[in-house]
């Protein structure tokens, strides 16, 4: 059992109140937490201890099925019905937390902890009016009724919401996901608590939206004495919000320190392997292969004598698998869980690090120069839902090369999906649009295409688990993809099946297996393969790593180039991760609304100039590096494609809006601006150039958007 | 270290829905066969219910062999009419002189032919209907989800009693109209677990493969379904019984002269109001006993199934 | 709100056509000749013939349908074979009398079955929760008839508490009447204990499970404030959706209770009607009970958009 570790570093230097020491926000101590399933006790957590001093923001990062959740439940003794503190101690300002019974523990809840979490749609009960539900933390803190609603609506101003009084009136399901998240995080404030826990708090929300509550977080850190425990998956996120952060890996805390310090010279394997297989800025396919974590995390449960990671671990030693290290103080508050500390950083050169470049084909056509494989010509999508029309897609033009990868990018409500189902045929486009592959025209839905054109036309999905039959084994899926695309002729079916799970690096012996039986990344490799099995032309992914850690991501990623390469298949590949998109793709798309905002090689969109929508998108991505881009913020949230904005339908969001008043009349047409790009914009490239050199000053005031920010009622 | 209490209570307010750790957490993964069955053997209500159940069926086909006397003599001797139970006749005797134990035992044959048949059928006709409903989605599920509403709004006891009153009583005609009479159920069950495998994207990528609709629906999708058919048959199962022992007691299921409990209940009725309470308790517990166990089964099952 | 509404009504109205068709066909076609099946195998082909032109089956399925359909709509459910006399003043009576013992039964049964799902939900995994659904399980499973011989069999014939009929005779006071009723009713309470019970536990315990619960936990509300104010809002709505769907079948129960405890209602008639063949009363009573069914799920449906406020914003739109 790890040391107790003094006393948390000190925190930001804020309004220290004069007196006796401040107990810390929030100790653990050796903390076991273990979930009863299917009759055995599952670990979830082993001996955690990490403290959060006062003021401080303590960031925990871990992948999933590391326990990081289980953390935040534990201290607000809100664990699962089968979960258990089965062993070490747990105090929130000076109180034990553990001991706390009844009336005790809810005093705590209510005026000490308080906690804000994934799903803000969730978080709120539907059948009460959000005023109501704010208004109740007042009142349990003794305030009349009349009394509270005041509070509330001071409370939702604190959060920047402009209309309070009329959102009071609302009902959860008629504010987006934005809008309850900062009522949420009103809510959690309203109590001012000594300890406030986020847990993956934007994770459900687009990148713009993130960007401003992150923001709102930050500033009210600067109002309150709040120490925050943050939880996330995302490290940019972590190394924007916290002072320190604590690595969580399959339970265990493996390293912890000042953010500057684990994510510039991190000092586990573990750490070092999560920062390496991010696609960092800049870096690019034809630069090299992404870096991978190699094997699985280790089953719950599962016992281990030496180090947890050490399977997986690229330094490991003899030591390493006989005995578990400590979490060992290396000075300055640091400590790691690693009896190697000072090599971790040798990992990243190790195996297949960056410098190798991927299975580039070699003198492959400048983009403009390849013949176009797709061809979409005016392609528009709406759908009739109630008796509005919804125009989900508005006259698309867009060609994608043979062997070319196009990114697709764009907030959740543009269109990206519907871009992708209506190009496989999922669901037809409206009468007028065209969409040609190799100069033949393809029928709008997928029933009346002929076999080779289905085969041409794949497509990976986000999520494995409900993309792979769940009753099929591997073989029959894989099989059945043979045998429909092309038929057994040729060579042997057996020696095909082979030779397609062994293209996404799998062995033949997992062909038996049920896609239960495989782990996310082997699920989505199956899929992978399965798009393959019948040569296509096009792959469509959508998503495909948004499912899958990092650590899986990377090697996901890498399988996608290496596959490209060999068969030079086209992708279409939509993503809401701008560095995986840069990482990956040749040309970039970006839609807003329905319409194509933007075109253009990868390099030149990212560099720059950009669209304003586009680059309000590069500007909300938080950055592990630290360089703070020229920040503008999008206000307001995505307007109804029912009813959209007259002229540019960016206008109402748009921080470089024109002061002639052309922008809110006239939409602009989407004209090429430099070789190979094209734009909807009326400012001019030089003059957006110009623009982009020099931060803006605040984002201009958006007429319209108020409390409700997409429908007016 | 303190032995820290669990999520504060084991049930109720104050604690999160069960953890199933991340790597049991994939989409309602079936748990494997073995598995289910090492779990039904732990669980009391299944071995209840199993046993209860494999002595009906016992009864069902050796009925005549065990039972002590012939379940059908007649006898009007004094002393042999609504007999009390007593030693020779544990459960008394009917109106009819026979002796009831030997009715109750022999009783499970007629009821244990005719539901399992009734229920094969509807759950067959009802996961084809329900498969169609939930696949095509659009006009044809709007046209036959009218059609099942109709029959829903009846009370499925009503429905059976008027088709046999119309088509007249007979073992076939109760199973058909059983099986009929529970297809819409069945199918409302199936096409509701349907439309959410729908909209799963394997089903979008075997239309990618240009599959045809009979092929997704059946081999794609069914198996996925399974779990919730085979509840739903468990279910429907018990319901049969129900519907059968109802049907016999009101004149228009099992017909005499084949014992029956249910006809044996309505012929001995009206002997309560003189105090022969043995010729119609004892068959009673018995479709208690028969429903009940078939329930526990099934209920169970469920419980495993799901995880 | 006002197309929600006609939408909704339309459906019914559609449905409760397609009912009437399914049982003009069931009590109409399928028994093959009326006349033989109502007169028996011994009749002469002449009787037989002027009984179907009596009731004028010798002309074509629409036509009949069309003039049942009419007459019902003028109130005229045609004339009972049996009685030969009109038979809507007796299917109204029948209903009267059904509708106490259901209303009775209904007194007993909500209030019951929601407190122990609750109950139940609140106890989720513990004892009291395995033996509330088993024995409610059980209960919902057992024939009605068979939980009404137990009951008779105990209160009537050991105990002699109560009267073994339902009928109390006509001028009977309330108490009296009450006093029949109650036997009769506690099979039906058994009937649909189990499944009310477990539907409120299934979304008690949804709601208990919920982020937003959490939420009012953490926020440090009093237990009694989170159950009352956050659960059973959430949890009971749908459950008393469920119940009202659920009357209709209560009035299916009451076939075989009515006959077992001789009491002169709905079911009863139906019962009498199919034993002697009397097909305009039998179609008359079982549309009867259709239609009950139809209004009690319309009036579920419309309360629940009432009282819901995502349904209520979407059908205002």
């Amino acid at each position: 059992m790890s040391s107790a570790s003094g006393a948390a570093p000190p925190g930001r230097p804020g309004r220290h109140v004069a007196g006796p020491v401040e107990p810390d926000a929030l100790a653990v101590e050796g903390l076991q937490v273990s979930y009863r399933v299917g009759g055995r006790d599952l670990l979830a957590l082993r001996d955690v201890s990490l403290r959060v001093g006062p003021r401080q923001a303590y960031g925990l990062v871990g992948e999933s099925g590391s326990g990081k959740s289980t953390v935040a439940l534990a201290v607000t003794r809100y664990l699962a019905r089968n979960g258990r503190v089965s062993g070490g101690t747990i105090s929130v300002a000076g109180t034990d937390v553990l001991a706390l019974r009844g009336e005790r523990l809810r005093r705590l809840r209510a005026e000490t902890v308080s906690m804000v979490y994934q799903e803000p749609g969730k978080a709120l009960n539907p059948s009460i009016r959000v005023g109501r539900q704010l208004a109740e933390v007042f009142e349990i803190a003794g305030a009349r009724r009349r009394e509270a609603l005041a509070a509330a609506e001071d409370a939702l101003t604190r959060v920047q919401i402009s209309d309070p009084r009329r959102l009071l009136e609302r009902y959860p399901h008629e504010l987006s996901g934005g809008m309850l998240q900062r009522v949420v995080i009103a809510m959690a404030l309203a109590s001012e608590p000594s300890l406030l826990i986020l847990d993956e708090p934007t994770t459900a929300l687009d990148a713009t939206v993130e960007a401003e509550v992150l923001d709102l977080v930050s500033s009210l850190r600067e109002e309150l004495d709040t120490s925050i425990l943050f939880i996330s998956h995302n490290l940019a996120v972590i190394a924007k919000m916290c002072d320190r952060v604590g690595v969580l890996y399959a339970g265990e805390l493996v390293e912890e320190g000042s953010a500057s310090e684990v994510f510039t010279e991190p000092r586990h394997p573990y750490t070092v392997g999560l920062l390496s297989c991010i696609p960092r800025r800049g870096l690019r396919k034809d630069h090299g292969r992404l870096d991978t974590i190699p094997g699985f995390l280790p089953a719950p449960g599962s016992v281990l004598a030496g180090c947890i990671f050490a399977p997986r671990c690229g330094l490991v030693e003899a030591q390493c698998r006989l005995s578990e290290p400590p979490l060992a103080e290396l000075g300055n508050y640091r400590r790691s869980r690693c009896y190697f500390p000072g090599r971790a950083l040798e990992v990243g050169s190790r195996g297949a690090g960056p410098g190798e470049p991927a299975e580039a084909p070699a003198g492959r056509p400048p983009v403009g120069a390849r013949a176009p494989l797709l061809g979409l010509r005016q392609v528009s999508k709406s759908f009739s839902a109630r008796h509005e029309q919804l125009h989900a897609l508005v006259g698309i033009d867009l060609e994608i090369g043979s062997g070319e990868t196009l990114g697709l990018v764009g907030e959740s409500g543009s269109g990206k999906t519907t871009l992708a189902r209506a190009v496989l045929g999922l669901s037809a486009p409206d009468e007028g649009s065209t969409i040609e592959l190799n100069g033949v025209p393809l029928a709008g839905s997928a029933g009346r295409r002929t076999g080779d054109q289905l085969a041409a036309v794949q497509i990976v999905f986000q999520n494995p688990d409900s993309a792979l039959n769940r009753r099929h084994s591997v073989r029959r899926i894989l099989r059945r993809a043979l045998a429909r695309s092309a038929g057994p002729r040729g060579m042997d079916r057996e020696e095909r099946l082979a030779e397609l799970i062994g293209s996404v690096r799998m062995e033949p012996r997992q062909l038996g297996l049920r896609p239960a039986q495989l782990s996310g990344g082997l699920k989505q490799r199956v899929a992978i393969a399965r798009a393959f099995a019948g040569e296509p032309a096009l792959v469509v992914c959508d998503e495909p790593t948004s499912a899958l850690d990092v650590s899986v991501q990377a090697a996901i990623l890498n399988l996608l180039v290496e596959l490209q390469a060999r068969r030079n298949v086209s992708y279409l590949f939509i993503s809401h991760d701008l560095g995986v998109v840069r990482y990956l793709a040749d040309r970039i798309a970006v839609l807003y609304l329905g319409r194509l905002m933007e075109v253009g090689p990868a390099e030149a969109v990212f560099s720059g100039p950009q669209h304003p929508y586009t680059e309000a998108l590069l500007s909300a991505v938080p950055s592990l590096d630290g360089q703070r881009r020229g920040r503008i913020r999008l206000t307001g949230e995505i307007p109804s494609a029912a009813s959209p904005p007259s002229g540019c339908v960016f206008h109402t969001r748009c921080p470089r809006r024109l002061a002639s008043g052309i922008c809110e009349s006239a939409e602009p047409p989407l004209l090429e601006v430099a070789a190979g790009r094209t734009m909807r914009c009326h400012i001019p490239l030089d003059e957006l150039a110009q623009l982009q050199r020099e931060p803006p000053a605040e984002a201009p005031a958006v007429p319209g958007a108020s409390a409700n920010g997409s429908s007016p009622l | 270290m303190t032995a820290a209490p669990p999520g504060d209570r084991a049930g109720g307010i104050g604690a999160g829905p069960p953890e199933r750790t991340a790597v049991a957490a994939g989409a309602s993964t079936p748990p494997a066969p073995r598995t289910v069955a090492r779990r039904l053997l732990r669980s009391p209500t299944f071995l209840v219910g199993a046993a209860v159940l494999v002595f009906w069926i016992v009864c069902a086909i050796f009925g005549y062999s065990i039972a002590p006397y012939s379940p059908t003599a007649i006898s009007y001797s004094l002393h042999a009419v609504n007999a009390a139970p007593s030693a020779a006749h544990w459960f008394g005797t009917d109106p009819d002189g026979r002796d009831v134990l030997s009715r109750v035992l022999v009783g499970s044959r007629a009821i244990l032919q005719v539901t399992p048949l009734a229920t094969l059928l509807g759950t067959a006709a009802g996961t084809v209907l329900g498969l169609v409903m939930g696949y095509f989605g659009g006009l044809v599920d709007l046209v036959l989800g009218r059609l099942v509403d109709a029959v829903l709004a009846l009370p499925l006891v009503i429905v059976a009693f008027l088709l046999i009153v119309a088509l007249g009583a007979s073992t076939l005609t109760l199973i058909v109209v059983i099986g009929a009479v529970f297809t819409p159920h069945i199918g409302r069950t199936v096409r509701s677990a349907v439309l959410g495998e729908r909209e799963l994207e394997y089903v979008a990528t075997a239309r990618l493969r240009g599959e045809r609709a009979p092929y997704i629906m059946f081999v794609e999708i069914l198996p996925n379904v399974l779990a919730p058919i085979l509840v739903e048959f468990g279910v429907r199962l018990g319901y049969a019984v129900f519907t059968v022992a109802t049907l016999s007691y009101l004149g228009f299921g099992i017909q005499p002269p084949t014992p029956d409990w249910g006809v044996d209940i309505s012929a001995n009725y009206i002997g309560l109001s003189s105090g022969y309470w043995w010729e119609t308790l004892f068959p009673a517990l018995a479709i208690a006993s028969l429903v009940v166990s078939i329930n526990l089964v099934s209920d169970a099952v469920e419980k495993v199934l799901a995880g | 709100m006002a197309s929600y509404l006609v939408k909704r009504l339309g459906l019914a109205v559609v449905t409760l056509v397609l009912l009437s068709m399914i049982i003009f066909l069931a009590g109409q076609v399928l028994p093959g000749d009326p006349g033989r099946a109502v007169l028996g195998n011994f009749a002469s082909a002449q009787s037989v013939r002027v009984f179907d032109h009596r009731i004028g089956y010798d002309r074509p399925f629409v036509t009949q349908y069309w003039s049942w359909v009419s007459g019902i709509v003028r109130g005229n459910f045609g004339i009972s074979y049996q009685y030969n006399s009109p038979v809507a003043p007796m299917i109204f009576s029948g209903l009267w009398n059904s509708l106490k013992l259901a209303l009775l039964a209904l007194c007993i049964i909500v209030p019951l079955s929601i407190g122990a799902g609750v109950l139940a939900a609140l106890n989720v995994g513990r004892p009291l929760d395995r033996i509330i659904s088993i024995l409610g399980l059980s209960g919902s499973t057992v024939p009605e008839f068979v939980s009404g011989i137990f009951v008779i069999v105990i209160f009537a014939v050991v105990f002699k508490l109560l009267p073994p009929t339902a009928d109390s005779g006509a001028g009977a006071g309330f108490f009296t009447q009450l006093d029949h009723l109650v036997l009769p009713a506690i099979p039906l309470v058994v009937e649909f204990f189990g499944y009310i019970s477990r539907i409120t536990r299934a979304t008690t315990v949804e709601a208990l499970d919920s982020d937003y619960v959490r939420t009012a936990v953490l926020k440090g509300l009093r237990r009694r404030t989170v159950i009352r104010r956050h659960v059973l809002r959430n949890s009971l709505l749908p459950a008393i959706t469920v119940i009202a769907s659920q009357t209709g079948y209560l009035i299916g129960g009451l076939v075989v209770i009515e006959t077992l405890f001789q009491y002169p209602g709905i079911g009863d008639l139906i019962y009498n009607a199919a034993k002697n063949k009397d097909f305009p009363m039998l179609e008359a009573g079982v549309l009867a009970i259709g239609v009950i069914y139809l209004l009690a799920t319309l009036a579920a449906d419309l309360a629940s958009s009432l009282l819901n406020p995502r349904v209520r914003i979407d059908a205002t739109r």
